[in-house]
């Protein structure tokens, strides 16, 4: 005699609230496995934790930079959620990140328009255009392999991250390097984005507060995702090309061309990233100025269900996470959640599924019956 | 052949009463098989007329609800396929389950308790390479199986079976997959088994080729031996076909007698490739015209495929594909559409539909660009939903609401889906792959119904059909194709099923002219070349008489359902 568990195919529609509700149980349990790996190190989870919740939440100073955090993964998680949904799997946020932080850099580096007389509007619409560019290209590239040549996009996602990585470095070193450090010199005030902390002067209360023009970027570009995923022609055509490509390839769509143009606009979102993070955070090009955004967006993507209302929800969730893992020694706590975090909620989609049942094993441990043999067999 | 008294016999296989139901279908119905040892035995049938399930029963895949089984004269009770090759029997699919980047020797000892740890290979490739030599099996024991031709894979298979000691082999349209000279080497390769003692059931739909290779015969049609055991002397091709593909007519259709209109569609010399990149379509030559169905009739693979997604612009050709007028051929899928065709596709859920979208986002999905759907952007959902209510009240959709995932619904909710939204575009051709396969008889007459009431509209319809009865109801012309040509073309009321039999297996080519009744008039240009609209018009006088008492009402089990699941698999992965 034992138990066993059983899963069994749903035969109806799981309830609506259960996918919310399946990720809410990932995360929860998520802290809790955290919390025993942390005990078993000799560490006291709840206290971790509650630094946690201070060092993330604890001040409006604190919330600012989680805001800050947030907003990266808030864009690159829209566009990978936007890839996601028509089952392209663009994992190559984080090079399309530093293109468009390149890019975007390029306005200010080259320069391409006159610093000191061009207004500040032009100059950063003109490096938002850029990082959009910079990013779009490098969706490009891996969406036209995949459309036309049908190379795996994870593959070449993946690899363009390094050649981003090291294409930006080669330039911080060799060419703009400030002084022999990895940097380049930092950008005049008209290449920076507004910061709340400028407005000290007149309201005492934004001293200190770093938060950037940047998260109404990715809160605009949030609304812009919904709409298209769910208003426009466009949503449709990649929803229908990522549930069946067969069928909307004989439905007459141009699956190449969809394939590309998502590729480009999931691209152009990340590189928009890049611009606010050298332009609205660092004011320079330099190394290492994604601390795995790129990454982290694929899981705030799939955390949130490629919904784009929850992106913004779980993007937070996230800048609070790296925002107290620099606070806490070892720095990998945060990772570690993370990884617990995406395994759990990737694994949590069985239970939509699927329903569990334990049975009790033993005494009659029967044969198969014929007719569950058919159907087994058929399928 | 053998002349030994059956009473006396210990048969290789004796298979009594066979009886084997899926549910809602017979599809074994009490089937008497035997095999002599030594002999080769063709099992012939149609898709679907349970040969493959019968052998699956004898493989120990499937479980009979009745009748019993004795192999060498000993009942037996197989569990699983394992039980069967323990007992000598064993099978060659006609997908190979082969291993591409090992050897031959490795694929044939795969899975075997011998060698065990330590794989001498060059000990157990001269193995291999003797069992061939014995059987006259040409094969290099170390290539590798990705180098090999098809031909030579299936001598792989055939080897694996025969490395296990196996006495009865099960072929399964081993030739449906050869080249000509290799269907020839196979056969005398089979016939050299049998000389030494094996015995082998042939699977074949092919009379040619099975009269080339049996010494006796079993013909099943819908589940029931309608031949047993029979010896070929004196038997006429024309009585095996019509023993193969029966002649019933099941359905009263309301078919109005009414007269073509103007060309709709025509081919002009259409060859394609197919997906191994082999000739599917030869030089094909078609025309139809407004309110007319036209058949297409062949065992599948015959090119039928091909021919509709060359129509439908999902295959590139050579030659010239007009519809009403415009070129289509080695267009996109749009320009078909945008021409005015509708189609409905062979499979339901891998292509006509998206399994886990809504009704309403399955049913916008050829014109979700066009208003009242969509305005410039952006699509409206409220119209959208609207238009898939109203499609549902008029087809009669069975499904819980317009937000049911279109995987939900049975096959004949999901098809009249489909239909409801190729057939509310207001088509000027249909072309229609299979639309009742795998449905209940209810479902059939609905789908029917509704390509006939399309018809009467002034639609021309291609009709694919692998069932014989439903094209002789519905088409008006029926055209033979077998190995990619059109052999023939009938007319619906000088079709006759044995001609046509024949046709699909084939040993007869009848006149591929593009339409019969152009040639009562003498005036009329040359069939082939059907290009000249407005005569061809005025030839189109005289109605067709529908032979009513051909009708032979009677109920019709249906056995497609379950084998359809796994062909439909089959081609997915290909």
């Amino acid at each position: 005699m034992g138990l066993r568990l059983e899963f069994q195919k749903r035969t109806e529609d799981h309830p609506k609230w259960l996918p919310a509700a399946t990720s809410i149980g990932a995360v929860l349990l998520a802290f809790v496995i955290s919390g025993f790996i942390l005990k078993s190190v000799g560490a006291d989870p709840l206290y971790i934790y509650s630094y946690f919740w201070t060092a993330s939440f604890g001040s409006w100073g604190s919330i600012s930079d989680v805001v800050v955090k947030a907003t990266p993964l808030l864009l690159i998680g829209l566009g990978s959620a936007l890839s996601f949904k028509m089952r392209l799997w663009n994992i190559g946020g984080e090079g399309q990140f530093y293109m468009g932080a390149f890019f975007a850099s390029m306005v200010v580096l080259l320069p391409m328009v006159n610093l000191q007389t061009t207004p500040k509007i032009v100059v950063l619409g003109l490096m938002m255009v850029m990082g959009m560019v910079g990013g779009a290209l490098f969706g490009f590239i891996p969406g036209v392999l995949r459309a036309k040549y049908n190379i795996n996009e994870v593959i070449t996602t993946l690899m363009l991250n390094y050649i981003a990585v090291y294409w930006n470095n080669y330039w911080i070193f060799g060419k703009y390097s400030d002084a022999g450090f990895q940097m380049t010199k930092m950008f005049p005030k008209v290449a920076w984005l507004p910061r709340l902390a400028d407005y000290a002067k007149q309201y005492k209360f934004f001293s200190g507060i770093t938060l950037h023009a940047g998260v109404i970027f990715g809160l605009i570009a949030a609304v812009i995702v919904w709409i298209i995923l769910n208003k426009s022609r466009w949503g449709y055509k990649i929803t229908l090309i990522g549930d069946n490509p067969k069928a909307a390839r004989y439905a007459g769509l141009d699956i190449t061309k969809n394939i590309i143009l998502v590729f480009m606009f999931s691209g152009a979102l990340a590189g928009l990233a890049g611009m606010a993070e050298v332009s609205g955070v660092v004011h320079r090009l330099q190394e290492r100025i994604s601390t795995s955004y790129g990454f982290s967006g694929v899981i705030v993507a799939w955390l949130a269900k490629l919904n784009p209302v929850a992106v913004i929800i779980v993007s937070i969730l996230f800048g609070a996470l790296i925002v107290a893992g620099r606070e806490i020694q070892p720095s990998g706590v945060s990772f570690l959640i993370q990884g617990i975090t995406l395994f759990l909620v990737i694994s949590s989609d069985v239970l939509l599924k699927y329903t569990l049942r334990i049975e009790r094993t033993g005494k009659h441990s029967k044969s198969i019956e014929p007719e569950a043999a058919l159907t087994e067999e058929a399928k | 052949m053998n002349p030994i008294e059956p009473t006396t016999e210990t048969f290789a296989v004796e298979m009594k009463d066979i009886t084997l139901r899926f549910p809602g279908v017979l599809a074994n119905d009490r089937v008497n098989f035997t095999l002599r040892k030594g002999e080769i035995h063709a099992l012939l049938g149609e898709n679907g007329a349970g040969k493959s399930t019968l052998m699956n029963v004898l493989m120990g895949l499937y479980k009979p609800n009745a009748g019993s089984i004795f192999v060498d004269g000993k009942r037996v009770s197989f569990n699983s396929p394992r039980d069967a090759i323990a007992a000598g029997i064993g099978m060659v699919h006609q997908h190979f389950m082969l291993v591409p980047n090992q050897t031959v020797t490795e694929n044939i000892l795969i899975g075997l308790d011998e060698p065990k740890f330590v794989l001498n290979l060059k000990k157990y490739d001269q193995k291999v390479k003797d069992l061939a030599n014995q059987f006259g099996i040409q094969i290099d024991p170390t290539s590798l199986i990705w180098q090999l031709s098809v031909g030579e894979q299936q001598r792989v298979e055939i080897l694996k079976i025969l490395y296990r000691g196996a006495q009865i082999l099960i072929m399964d349209e081993p030739t449906a997959v050869l080249a000509p000279q290799e269907a020839n080497e196979l056969i005398d390769t089979l016939k050299g088994m049998a000389r030494q003692g094996k015995s082998i059931i042939f699977i074949s739909h092919k009379l040619n080729e099975v009269t080339a290779v049996a010494d006796r015969l079993t013909i099943l049609r819908k589940g029931q031996t309608t031949a047993e055991g029979i010896t070929l002397g004196g038997i006429t091709r024309e009585s095996l076909a019509s023993l193969m593909v029966g002649r019933e007519i099941i359905f009263n259709l309301h078919k109005q007698e009414q007269a073509a209109g103007n060309v709709v569609l025509e081919l002009n010399k259409v060859s394609a490739l197919n997906n191994k990149n082999l000739l599917a379509l030869r030089d094909v030559d078609l025309c139809l015209r407004e309110g007319e169905i036209l058949g297409i009739a062949g065992v599948a693979g015959n090119g039928q495929s091909e021919l509709v997604e060359v129509i439908t612009g999902l295959r590139e050709c050579t030659g010239h594909i007009l519809l009403e007028g415009k070129n289509i051929a080695n267009k996109s899928p749009q320009a078909s559409i945008a021409a005015g065709l509708a189609h409905i596709p062979e499979d339901r859920i891998g292509v006509g539909s998206a399994p886990n979208l809504s009704l309403t986002k399955n049913v916008i999905m050829k014109n979700y660009d066009h208003e009242p759907i969509s305005s410039d952007w952006r699509i409206n959902y409220t119209a959208a939903d609207l238009r898939a209510k109203e499609l549902k009240e008029q087809y009669k959709i069975q499904a819980p609401t317009i937000e049911t995932q279109a995987r939900k619904l049975s096959g004949g909710n999901l098809q009249k889906l489909i239909l409801a939204r190729e057939l509310s575009s207001k088509p000027r051709l249909i072309v229609a792959m299979q639309p009742t396969r795998g449905l209940d008889v209810g479902a059939i007459e609905g789908v029917q119904e509704l390509l006939l009431e399309e018809r009467t509209q002034g639609s021309a319809i291609l009709l694919v059909s692998e069932d014989l009865d439903e094209l002789l109801s519905l088409s008006d012309r029926i055209a033979v194709m077998y190995e990619g040509e059109i052999v023939g073309t009938l007319n619906q009321k000088d079709a006759d099923i044995n001609t046509i039999g024949l046709m699909m297996t084939g040993s007869l080519r009848g006149d591929s002219s593009c339409s019969p009744e152009e040639q009562t008039t003498p005036a009329q240009a040359s069939a082939e070349e059907p290009t000249s609209e407005q005569e061809a018009v005025t030839t189109f006088t005289e109605p067709r008489q529908f032979d009513r008492s051909k009708i032979v009402p009677m109920h019709r089990p249906f056995m497609e359902s379950k084998r359809e699941d796994k062909q439909t698999d089959d081609e997915g992965g290909e």
